[in-house]
């Protein structure tokens, strides 16, 4: 089956691409740059990375920009699936959704009405494990935003490992925090991965941070052999 | 033991993760558990089990309602039985029943009709589905939503079918059921 990922350049949406990618043949990326930093639908810090993500990974990508108005944006986003319907002949879509209803039902709305497949892998998936899961894999990740306390701008640009997982998951007890950030707490970038052909290096990069959120803005990245 | 039946189309398939996974994590905390594609069900796994859970499906997936035949042990079984989505329109087509078109994607409201053990009070549920079955002579309905029929039981045997996907936010559902049926 003919797949498109909603890519966002994040730990989730390119962790789904890989399991798909391992049932299924992943033929293109679909993006969506929202200009709202606050939108409910998708990832936003360093969304534009997503361009050499895709070069990595040596596939096509479809992106659109949207305003971020909050139901305005679905319809951008079914234009982005339906142009991937017709250029790439896809006949379904995956999502990297882990736990949230909202992003998950106007997504399989979407794709009912374009008669599509709809595919969510990480769905209800444990949080740590997805977590450990990237480790396994081998996935170089680095968290590039951060919107809740107690997280602080020492965890802009941190990258992911095993004492890493250990802190958020503490948290996770302490404050009641999602340790995979899915209620929006964290936002990540990844820089590598098993299907990547070259690996990204961040050259220049600046941290903004303001009261409990920041984020880590990469400036200026290239590829270079893994 | 539970039986958990992969209803996907193939085996080992890219719908396994979202609809059988969640599944088998929520029943692990109560028993142990074997899963199986439908395809590869033997009369030795229905003996074995104490319930059986046949999972639900992607919405374009209709390849268990093509197949009826291959859940005749449906008909034949004492086990307990609990459909989800698919599962449950599956169990409606083996015993005659029509199914007819209705969406519902998103959390929806299910209104209890009829006291029972397994579920109580009225209460919201995630919803993906395309059709529903028609209620017809061998089942009783025990809830609805505003659109269809939400959870059936068969009049004699333990074989029931719930039209959401309680994994997703009813854990405690599938948790009860198999607490009930444990031997």
């Amino acid at each position: 089956m003919r797949l498109g990922v909603l890519f966002s350049g994040g730990k989730d949406s390119t962790l789904a691409l890989h399991l798909a990618a391992e049932k299924e043949e992943v033929v293109c990326l679909i993006t969506i740059i929202s200009k709202n930093k606050e939108s409910f639908m998708y990832h936003t810090p360093n969304i534009e990375i997503s361009a050499l993500q895709a070069e990595a990974l040596g596939l096509p990508q479809i992106t659109k920009t949207t305003q971020g108005e909050k139901e305005k944006e679905l319809s951008e986003l079914e234009d982005a699936i339906a142009e991937a319907a017709r250029k790439y002949q896809i006949e379904g879509v995956v999502t990297g959704a882990v736990e949230s209803v909202y992003q998950t039902e106007r997504v399989q709305r979407i794709c009912n009405h374009l008669g599509l497949w709809c595919f969510n892998p990480l769905w209800k998936h444990d949080q740590k494990a997805l977590l450990e899961e990237l480790l396994e894999k081998r996935f170089k990740v680095i968290i590039t935003g951060v919107f809740a306390y107690p997280l602080d701008e020492k965890w802009l640009g941190k990258q992911i490992d095993n004492k890493l997982i250990d802190k958020l998951v503490d948290l996770q007890q302490k404050y009641g925090l999602s340790p995979a950030g899915e209620g929006g707490e964290i936002e990540t970038t990844v820089l590598d991965a098993p299907l990547f052909k070259k690996k990204i290096e961040v050259l220049d990069y600046s941290v903004e941070f303001k009261g409990n959120s920041g984020v880590f803005i990469i400036k200026q990245a290239r590829l270079v052999s893994k | 033991m539970i039986l958990i039946i992969d209803m996907n189309w193939k085996k080992d398939s890219l719908g396994f993760y979202e609809f059988v996974l969640p599944i088998v994590t929520i029943a692990k905390t109560q028993d142990e558990c074997i899963v199986k594609h439908f395809l590869e069900v033997t009369n030795q796994d229905l003996s074995q089990c104490d319930s059986v859970i046949l999972s639900g499906t992607a919405l374009k997936d209709t390849a268990t309602l093509s197949q009826p035949e291959k859940f005749i042990w449906l008909k034949e079984t004492e086990k307990p039985v609990l459909g989800i989505c698919a599962g449950m329109e599956t169990i409606g087509v083996v015993f005659g029943m029509r199914l007819i078109r209705c969406l519902e994607i998103g959390m929806t409201q299910i209104n209890m009709l009829k006291e029972n053990p397994l579920f109580c009070g009225d209460f919201k549920a995630y919803s993906l589905h395309s059709c529903c079955n028609e209620p017809s002579g061998d089942f009783e309905v025990w809830a609805k939503s505003t659109k269809c029929v939400q959870i059936i039981k068969h009049k004699i045997k333990p074989i029931y079918g719930v039209l959401f996907h309680p994994e997703v936010r009813n854990p405690e559902l599938i948790k009860r059921f198999i607490l009930l049926n444990k031997s």
